[in-house]
């Protein structure tokens, strides 16, 4: 592969950011190397890729670098035309596809930290609001599936479809640590069918960390975290 | 059949403002319909079930909401005329780059500077002076962010240029003296018709935060 061409993914295992742009890549079949970054201790590479956010993931392709997960998205699906296209054709579609994915990115991400970090009665209210941007989404879904019916198969995913599985695809992790049941098939059907859809595809499923490692370090932080706010 | 566009929005919005330079930019006929958002209407209700905020563009009556993703849409429909995003894949993806930088970035320190005190406020001002100086670092000696034509990372920063009166004010600062190129760019944008048309004036907003911060009780 000409050093030109060549694209390189700077990523951190655990970060559904970068997961994002690590499944994008796998669907468009575009060869990568891949380099795990430790973000406790940043390498000079990732800072003088990404000096505006220091952060993960950066795509760098014919030596330039990209940031910012979403706009890699863009990117990739702009760049290269095999596998499937990940944003619609249609003006009035991209901007809806933009919306979830964005409220998915931001909205129910953030819902899910606020409640990692907090105890008690607060936690409560927390997870209500949680439960009410899923359903917020599970309705917006409708306009996605309109029989109800989720089926995906690779040729046809989606900037959207990689965005969920990316962020809760290891919602198991989640409950288990959380205690609480983020994908709840009563509270949100359309997308309990979906993530399973998702998840029922091997290249999703193997991308996606292992649910052992992803649980330690999920335990790991929270507890890292506790620590810090008692000391 | 013509086209119907009808916008959402706030007056003093600069997200709003976003929307309407966007349509001025593509010479696009709209009804403008301000709101009250402390008395949200049927209509925005039902257009932005989600959020409730503006602005909200309905076009043949269909929504689309948040800002950016409104000026990425004007430009994908209207893309005969005036583009708004460079064609290039990788120019393209610098042009998300920025504008989400300024989408994240800016608003918060700005609303700290006016509606905070002591300690808060001056973090808030070191803050957003320090983010400026990135924006014109990014900006360099290009006559816009785009490069020689006006476009997406210009459209998402200049609103907020009619809000500088009101940092300046309360923070006790000047903008001109820290960033210099910043404000030559703001003045080059300032003679765009799309611009000096769609965004209100400095001492209306000024005035209106006053307002805001009587009825807030904000000191």
């Amino acid at each position: 592969m000409a050093e030109e061409s060549k694209v390189t993914l700077y990523g951190y295992w655990p970060s559904p950011f970068a997961k994002m742009v690590e499944i994008a890549l796998k669907l468009k079949g575009v060869p990568y190397e891949y380099v795990e970054e430790d973000l406790t201790n940043k390498s000079q590479m990732l800072l003088s890729l990404n000096p505006v956010h220091k952060k993960v993931p950066v795509l760098v392709h014919n030596g330039k670098p990209i940031a910012e997960s979403l706009v890699i998205l863009e990117y990739i699906d702009e760049t290269w035309k095999n596998g499937p296209q990940l944003l619609p054709m249609d003006p009035y579609k991209r901007a809806q596809v933009r919306f979830w994915a964005s409220f998915v990115q931001q909205q129910l991400q953030d819902s899910m930290i606020k409640v990692a970090m907090t105890e008690g009665e607060a936690r409560e209210k927390l997870v209500e609001e949680a439960y009410e941007k899923m359903r917020l989404l599970d309705e917006g879904l409708k306009s996605f599936f309109p029989d109800g019916n989720p089926s995906i198969d690779t040729e046809h995913l989606g900037l959207l479809d990689v965005v969920f599985v990316s962020f809760f695809g290891n919602h198991k992790v989640h409950e288990e640590v959380l205690g609480f049941k983020v994908i709840d098939p009563e509270k949100t059907p359309l997308i309990h069918c979906w993530l399973k859809a998702l998840l029922d595809l091997p290249l999703l499923k193997e991308t996606l960390p292992p649910h052992d490692k992803m649980v330690a370090f999920i335990k790991f932080i929270n507890e890292s975290a506790l620590k810090s706010s008692t000391a | 059949m013509a086209d119907e566009v009808i916008l959402l929005d706030l007056w003093s919005s600069m997200f709003g403002m976003r929307v309407r330079v966007a349509l001025a930019e593509k010479g696009i006929e709209y009804e403008y319909k301000e709101q009250d958002l402390r008395n949200k209407s049927p209509l925005l209700l039902e257009m932005n079930p989600i959020h409730k905020k503006i602005p909200v563009l309905i076009h043949n009556g269909k929504p689309i909401c948040e800002s950016l993703i409104i000026v990425q849409y004007i430009d994908e429909v209207w893309h005969h005329k005036a583009p708004l995003l460079p064609s290039d894949p990788y120019q393209r993806a610098q042009a998300r780059f920025w504008a989400d930088y300024v989408d994240k970035k800016v608003y918060a320190p700005g609303r700290k500077i006016w509606a905070t005190k002591g300690d808060e406020q001056e973090e808030a001002k070191k803050e957003f002076i320090e983010i400026l100086k990135v924006l014109e670092g990014e900006l360099g000696e290009k006559p816009y962010f785009g490069g020689e034509s006006f476009g997406f990372v210009d459209i998402s920063f200049v609103t907020f240029s009619c809000w500088f009166h009101v940092y300046e004010t309360f923070g006790n600062f000047s903008i001109e003296k820290e960033c210099p190129k910043l404000m030559a760019w703001v003045k080059r944008c300032q003679e765009r018709e799309s611009v000096f048309k769609s965004l209100p004036d400095e001492k209306k907003v000024l005035e209106f935060v006053y307002f805001l911060k009587k009825i807030f009780g904000i000191e």
